[in-house]
């Protein structure tokens, strides 16, 4: 049984050139912002899960307004994997390190934080690093499942005749 | 204060009864994202920023979501059957889990007085007075999140893992169809 053929609901036209002007002035605040949050977690509200979300977001405003191709351009679908599983395992390494390099337990905090460093941008030990990885895992995968889910649709004018009939046939 | 928290609540609550009782699924997917923005202000006014952040950003990622995923289809209008048997049984439910839920509230401490506080030395206690000696990060919430309970955090990272290998591995198949035998049929 051969697969039905399927095609990108999305031509990559996008939406209007109003959405796209407003898209090409916000899309680097966004993104700023997200890494920026990302960055400064341990010091400001935000962290790793709400900064990689507005990244993410930044990926999306993108697709939505300039269309698939273009979002698909910028952050190709095989890289948002590959990030994914990469923030996911160089998490569990830098746990890992504290057992193994500092040999203490699992997460210890090995990298110990000067009473001057304080409040600067490198304090923290491991929690600055966390973040990182967490940030970078949780934009790609959100992003991710956003262009898996909403990218890839079976619509009736591309199946064939056939397929339409039984599909409606499973309906009534 | 918590008049403003009570009508946050109120709010809330009509919403997200309006998301259910909708026949369109359109108007549903909305009210899920008044739902959702006005619980992140709840969470701002019990002055929880970080919370808050994360509230607005997955309700607006997921809401673009189901919005997309919504108009893509036909929107078909549901049906809503009142049956007699369902509706007297929704009721017994929700009375059986209010009761509960009334006896659970009264066990509870009074609003805004930490629970933790009761205890000797609770862990909550000790990470406030000691987290940013131990840690050296001054926001308390990434300190435990990410060095005292850090487990929990990497089990959290695991599931949104799953969740993302999940969607790719259910629609591989026609992701791979896409771009490969188009690419080849076209050119």
């Amino acid at each position: 049984m051969s697969a039905p053929p399927r095609r990108l609901r999305d031509r990559g036209t996008g939406m209007s050139m109003t959405v796209k002007t407003v898209m090409r002035w916000l899309k680097g605040p966004i993104l700023l912002f997200g890494i920026y949050m990302v960055l400064y977690g341990h010091i400001t509200p935000g962290g790793g899960f709400g900064g990689g979300v507005v990244i993410a977001s930044a990926f999306v405003l993108i697709t939505l307004a300039a269309g698939q191709k273009e979002g698909l351009r910028i952050f190709p679908l095989g890289m948002a994997s590959r990030l994914d599983s990469a923030g996911l395992l160089l998490f569990l390494v830098i746990g890992w390190l504290g057992t193994w390099w500092a040999g203490g337990y699992f997460f210890e905090n090995y990298i110990p934080t000067a009473e001057t460093a304080r409040f600067s941008l490198f304090s923290g030990g491991i929690i600055p690093l966390g973040n990182l990885v967490l940030g970078l895992k949780v934009a790609s995968a959100l992003f991710l499942v956003f262009t898996v889910l909403t990218a890839f649709h079976i619509t009736d004018e591309l199946l064939g005749e056939t397929e339409v009939q039984q599909r409606q046939e499973d309906k009534s | 204060m918590i008049e403003v928290l009570a009508l946050l609540i109120l709010l809330t609550v009509i919403a997200a009864i309006i998301t259910v009782l909708t026949s369109n699924l359109l108007h549903a997917v909305i009210s899920v994202g008044a739902v959702g923005f006005l619980l992140a202000i709840v969470y701002l006014f019990l002055s929880a920023p970080d919370v808050a952040i994360v509230q607005i950003g997955v309700e607006v990622v997921s809401l673009v979501i189901l919005i997309r995923a919504t108009l893509g289809r036909e929107v078909q209008k549901l049906k809503t059957v009142h049956a007699v048997v369902g509706v007297s049984f929704a009721v017994a439910f929700v009375a059986v889990i209010g009761l509960f839920g009334i006896q659970v509230f009264n066990a509870f401490p009074q609003f805004g007085i930490p629970v933790m506080q009761r205890f000797a030395d609770a862990p909550s206690l000790v990470y406030l007075q000691s987290g940013l000696a131990e840690t050296g990060a001054p926001n308390l919430v990434t300190a435990v999140l990410l060095d005292f309970r850090a487990w929990d955090t990497l089990g959290e990272a695991t599931v949104l893992f799953c969740a993302a290998l999940g969607a790719v591995a259910i629609l591989r198949r026609n992701a791979r169809i896409n771009t490969d035998k188009n690419k080849e049929e076209s050119s």
